[in-house]
């Protein structure tokens, strides 16, 4: 059992309040899982300073400096390196491609294992009570304008840091997962294959793997997850995310929860309801369950110009 | 009670002929196992609301969740909105009365009751149905393994009549189709043998 949340800002005063509304969801969420979580956060692009890449990476010891020393030292054309240290987690930033960050911190620190690299996207993962990751992330202070936030109850594969969801694989990509797959060993065979490689034994990392490779196929949000209901067995109910865009999709059965809020200024995607009830608006949100076998997805493109119609926040 | 929040577990296990008001949202199984009691809730209810239900009613005055009246006994469930997958799944005896549409695999392994809905039901309904009777207005995606159209006779109309009454619907029982077992599934067919 796991439990899922998701925000989806379309309303650009709710920004700075990212943080917040997540971790209200994610406490909540912590009811169907509390051995590990994870939250994935967009930042607004808008605000982010131009050609910046953002890295996260598990299972490095020193101390956030130190990390980013050595990462500069061994990627010297990527000019100054930044590290935050979030709970179990550390997140370098530096003026360079994702990839080329990414490249440096793997090679500079070789017991990290990297679990997201983008732009804009910061994945915070870790073991422990789900509330206590969110104030060691200092979850509610944070702010951009998407993010997503799972709490796990392990079934497939062992409570570590690095089997926590979200998994991110691809560049700006997110994938948690509520459920499990039954033909995940075929499917990883079959993309190793074609040479792609995991971090983890995780079934869920063969999905966001799936997805992952898809898009860098050409494939878009939409026919990504269509193709993934066609080839994967088991229970889920997924939400993934890019830089552009919100996804929703449940197997054919649909016995994992999913319930949706959408208002003109947020779309909210939870495993209970309970989760939405510290969402502005959502009182008259229109509120419906994801059918199964069917996409859902949500484009950064129909995010709105500031309003002023908003409820103020508590 | 006022304001719960989508809080699971709600006015579960009543035994008393009492009235219960739920003003807002409940979360998972809310009137579970109810006997006797009359239970309304002003908003939407998640999982298994009213499910195991003995006698009594429950009245849903917004939309439903998956597994709707699950096993339920007895007693009367209506759903003035919608209800999602598996409404009245394993049903044993209760009426159920859904105002708007149902989702995929309703009724299913249904054993006894009815089940009337007054919108569209989704794929597979009444798969491996038994004796229960479905009453359906709108459109049905597709019927489950043995579950077929029936023949609306006369005591049909007059139960669809008093369930819609009971349930405070405006609709006509003579809008409705019947829905019910094609009884193929109770014994083992010799045809069959190459399946196992």
């Amino acid at each position: 059992m796991c439990g899922i949340a998701g925000l989806h800002l379309r309303n650009p005063d709710l920004f700075p309040h990212l943080g917040a509304l997540l971790q209200g969801m994610l406490i909540q969420a912590a009811g169907r899982g509390n051995d590990s979580a994870g939250v994935g956060l967009y930042a607004d692009p808008a605000g982010l300073p131009e050609g910046i890449a953002t890295v996260s990476a598990l299972y490095d010891a020193r101390p956030a400096p130190e990390a980013a020393k050595a990462v500069e030292l061994i990627g010297r054309s990527l000019g100054p390196v930044a590290a935050e240290r979030a709970g179990q987690t550390t997140v370098f930033t530096a003026t360079a491609s994702p990839l080329a960050l990414e490249a440096a911190v793997r090679e500079a620190l070789p017991e990290a294992v990297v679990i997201s690299a983008g732009h804009s996207l910061t994945v915070l993962k870790g073991t422990g009570e789900p509330a206590e990751l969110a104030q060691a992330w200092n979850l509610a202070a944070r702010s951009g304008w998407q993010g997503v936030a799972h709490t796990r109850m392990a079934t497939e594969s062992a409570v570590t840091p690095g089997g926590s969801h979200p998994f991110s694989v691809g560049p700006d990509q997110c994938l948690i997962h509520n459920g499990s797959f039954s033909n995940h060993e075929t499917l990883r065979k079959e993309l190793a294959a074609l040479g792609v490689g995991f971090d983890s034994l995780n079934d869920t990392e063969v999905g966001a793997r799936y997805i992952a490779h898809r898009l860098a196929a050409g494939a878009d949000m939409r026919e990504a997850l269509t193709d993934l209901t066609k080839h994967f067995d088991g229970f889920y109910t997924l939400l993934v995310s890019s830089a552009s865009s919100f996804a929703i999709v449940r197997d054919a059965i649909a016995c994992k929860p999913a319930i949706v809020a959408e208002t003109p200024d947020l779309v909210a995607v939870a495993s209970e309801y309970r989760y939405l009830t510290g969402m502005p608006g959502i009182d008259n949100a229109l509120i419906f369950e994801p059918n199964p076998e069917v996409v859902y997805v949500w484009e950064r493109s129909e995010v709105q110009q500031p309003s002023s119609t908003l409820p103020a926040l508590v | 009670m006022k304001n719960p929040e989508g809080a699971h577990a709600i006015a579960v296990g009543l035994d008393q002929a009492i009235d219960v008001l739920v003003e807002g949202h409940v979360g998972y199984f809310a009137a579970g196992m109810n006997e006797q009691a009359t239970v309304t809730i002003t908003g939407n209810a998640g999982q298994g609301v009213a499910e195991n239900m003995m006698s009594g009613r429950v009245h849903v005055k917004g939309s439903a969740s998956q597994s709707a009246g699950a096993t339920a006994h007895g007693g009367l469930l209506i759903i003035d909105g919608d209800a999602t997958a598996r409404c009245g799944i394993s049903m044993k005896g209760a009426d159920i009365v859904v105002g708007g549409s149902v989702g995929h695999m309703s009724a299913f392994m249904a054993q006894a009751g009815r089940l009337v809905i007054c919108g569209d039901a989704g794929d597979g309904l009444g798969d491996s149905i038994y004796e229960a009777r479905l009453y359906v207005k709108g459109q049905v995606s597709s019927l489950g393994a043995d579950c077929i159209e029936k023949e609306m006779r006369p005591e049909h109309l007059t139960e669809l009549a008093e369930l819609l009454a009971l349930a405070g619907r405006p609709e006509q029982p003579g809008e409705f189709r019947r829905y019910g077992s094609a009884r193929q599934l109770y014994n083992f067919h010799i045809d069959n043998v190459d399946a196992y």
